[in-house]
């Protein structure tokens, strides 16, 4: 789950990490109050929106005078920011961060991420802040340092002295970086973050260490301990789609083809998804019904489908497992019925029963074409689609 | 011969008592599974399917002789699960349960490491020897035993790897599932490294997913250290990027992990591919008669 960068300075800031002074506007109304509370005449003005790239995409201005500051604010409260991390939609603009401005002498970057590889988290600073870490990672990876976190004693302060000296840090600053980086292991930890960057961390020319940005992931998995932050999550920055799928327990990615995939387990759903292609076809998305694709499940999941436009055709791919075909077909039968469906089906079952299934499916008086073989479901998807 | 379990490996369940200890305690015991008791606090002293309940894992081993458990208690408690097995000396423990924090995982796969113990999964459906023991949720009647070692990311994937290879009479030698998390207890390697060294398993299919580098590693140690074929299947190649595809593990994450940049270490690592999950089986019959 992504934090607002909003809601992630406001979590640094319960754990004395040092932010700018700011405010969060989420209607025209609250402008005047929130200038006259931040004072001054330059604001930085910041589209709160779940996408990388905001800057290049005009979701960060810097403004002066009132008059400006609110015209660039009421032009981005509704409306949809674009940038080469959205779709062409973009993201809704609900929110916007005004803050005061800061005279930067350096930008530094600040991240720390549960590695995968290691099975640790690290820590990684550069001294490239202010630009995408990703291109610093791969063109000049020296440039990157890192800090491992051990699993049971945590961070010790000689690794962050050892990247603040790295960083060139000097006299007071290698101090304020020590407590920013072992306040956000703590905040890291504590959590149950999955990533957080400061990007940059900028260095004041009073000398100041500053957090000009905040971006934190949060462990769905460990969502259920900490109800404080599953209350920040903004259903409006996700896929319609994807949040209905969600309460019904489905697992539901949206993809630009037009055959509907229904699978019951994620990895063969992913490879349902790509036979599709592998035989000429496009698949509209990922669905994993789950374990048990029950009738009301298999119904739901083809609610969830159908209401693509897009979709000409759908192909369900259920390896019965420890359920037998025959109670999967009859769900499936019940399913089709009660939905209503009016495009191509193609069933593929496997598992025990699995005869007796792929019978009363193609019995069932319904538009569903059962197929015995995973290749053979495909290529017959694809072709009732260009049929029709 | 086998991997990790056979037919003497005496087995407790964790979470025995509850719904999907029950179900799948019932299935491994008509399996053949040399099921030896189970754990529920609280409920020590009860027989549960014609076996001893204990308080603890503690007890469970002392009294059964247990080697390994398999833990089907709710992600939250899953980590205390864990580490109570370690702690009562079990030497392999299998994980079924999805959804625990990777926080938790991170501590759990530590202690299990420093220790020496073959921790499975999470999010997985488990580990079987035809034949012999089946730990785990997998549906036992597809399998057979025989010659390949399988080692999988995904659940009904793996079934899928089995049935074929099942259907084109190669059989399993043994089949584990790794689980789709980001930090799982047993990685390719390990499983790769005990397939080498088994004599009954002749050639070893993976199954893959995005997200990762799991399989990259895999790749640099069959090119060191496997005499064995291999055969590599990868699914994802269509996923989008920057999405959790169902499992918490497979994720394009900063244009990383893809299934092209997988299936290019392996095939430069002499591993046989195939872009189709239909025809995992057909290229192991390939590898295999030429």
């Amino acid at each position: 789950m992504n934090l607002h960068e909003y809601q992630a300075k406001a979590l640094f800031a319960n754990h004395g990490i040092k932010v700018p002074a700011h405010g969060v506007i989420r209607q025209a109304t609250e402008i005047d109050e929130a200038l006259r509370t931040l004072g001054g005449e330059r604001w930085v003005v910041k589209a709160q929106a779940h996408a990388g790239g905001r800057g290049k995409a005009g979701g960060v201005k810097i403004t002066h005078g009132r008059d400006e500051t609110r015209d660039a604010i009421e032009a981005m409260l509704g409306s949809r920011l674009v940038t080469f991390q959205t779709d062409a939609q973009g993201k809704p603009v609900n929110e916007v961060l005004i803050e005061e401005p800061c005279n930067i002498d350096r930008e530094l970057y600040l991240g720390m991420v549960i590695d995968r590889a290691s099975r640790r988290v690290v820590v990684m600073a550069s001294q490239e802040g202010g630009v995408e870490i990703e291109k610093v990672a791969s063109a000049t990876p020296e440039r990157i340092l890192q800090a491992v976190i051990h699993p049971l004693v945590g961070l010790q302060p000689y690794q962050c002295r050892d990247l603040a000296f790295g960083l060139g840090l000097q006299g007071d600053q290698i101090k304020q970086f020590s407590r920013i980086l072992s306040a956000l292991a703590k905040l890291f930890l504590e959590n149950d973050l999955s990533l957080v960057e400061i990007n940059p961390l900028v260095v004041s020319a009073q000398g100041e260490l500053l957090c000009l940005d905040a971006k934190v992931n949060v462990d769905d998995n460990a969502l259920y301990r900490h109800a404080e932050l599953g209350d920040l999550r903004d259903l409006r920055q996700e896929e319609p789609r994807e949040v209905e799928a969600k309460s019904w327990d489905l697992s539901y990615i949206a993809l630009e083809g037009n055959i509907g995939c229904m699978v019951n387990g994620a990895g063969l759903a992913m490879a349902t998804m790509d036979l599709i292609k592998l035989v000429g076809g496009s698949p509209a998305n990922f669905l994993d019904v789950g374990g048990t694709a029950t009738k009301e499940r298999v119904a739901e999941a083809f609610k969830i489908i159908l209401a693509d436009a897009h979709v000409r055709g759908v192909l369900v791919n259920i390896f019965g497992g420890i359920v037998r075909c025959d109670v999967i077909a009859a769900g499936i039968i019940g399913a089709v019925q009660e939905v209503d469906i009016t495009v191509p089906v193609v069933v593929r079952l496997e598992g025990t029963n699995a005869e007796q299934g792929r019978a009363m499916l193609q019995h069932s008086g319904l538009q569903i074409t059962a197929a015995a073989d995973l290749t053979e479901a495909a290529e017959k998807i694809i072709s009732l689609v260009a049929e029709s | 011969m086998s991997i990790l379990v056979n037919k003497e490996t005496r087995v407790i369940c964790q979470g025995f008592t509850g719904k999907q200890g029950t179900f799948h305690s019932e299935q491994a015991i008509a399996y053949g599974t040399l099921m030896v008791g189970g754990v529920t606090p609280g409920k020590g002293g009860q027989q549960h399917l014609g076996l001893p309940v204990f308080d603890t894992v503690k007890q469970a081993v002392e009294q059964t002789g247990a080697q390994a458990t398999v833990i089907y208690v709710p992600a939250p408690f899953c980590k205390d699960a864990i580490l109570e097995a370690i702690d009562a000396g079990l030497q392999l423990v299998v994980c079924i349960t999805e959804g625990i924090p990777t926080l938790d995982m991170l501590q759990a796969k530590y202690v299990a490491d420093e220790r020496g113990v073959r921790l499975i999964g999470p999010n997985c459906p488990g580990i079987i020897t035809p034949g012999a023991c089946k730990i785990g949720i997998m549906p036992g009647y597809i399998h057979r035993p025989g010659s390949v070692g399988i080692i999988s990311r995904s659940g009904t994937l793996t079934y899928e790897a089995v049935k074929q290879t099942t259907d084109l009479g190669f059989g399993q030698s043994t089949c584990i599932g790794i689980g789709g998390d980001p930090i799982p207890g047993t990685t390719f390697v390990d499983c790769l490294q005990l397939f080498e060294q088994d004599s009954g398993t002749e050639a070893i299919l993976m199954v893959g997913e995005i997200g990762g580098s799991a399989e990259e590693e895999a790749a640099s140690f069959i090119h060191e250290a496997v005499s064995k074929p291999v055969v590599a299947y990868i699914a994802g190649v269509t996923a989008p990027k920057g999405k959790r595809m169902g499992h918490a593990g497979a994720i394009i994450a900063g244009g990383k992990g893809t299934a092209a940049e997988k299936f290019a270490a392996l095939e430069a690592a002499g591993v046989a591919t195939t872009h189709s999950p239909a025809e995992m089986g057909l290229v192991l019959k390939e590898l295999l008669s030429s």
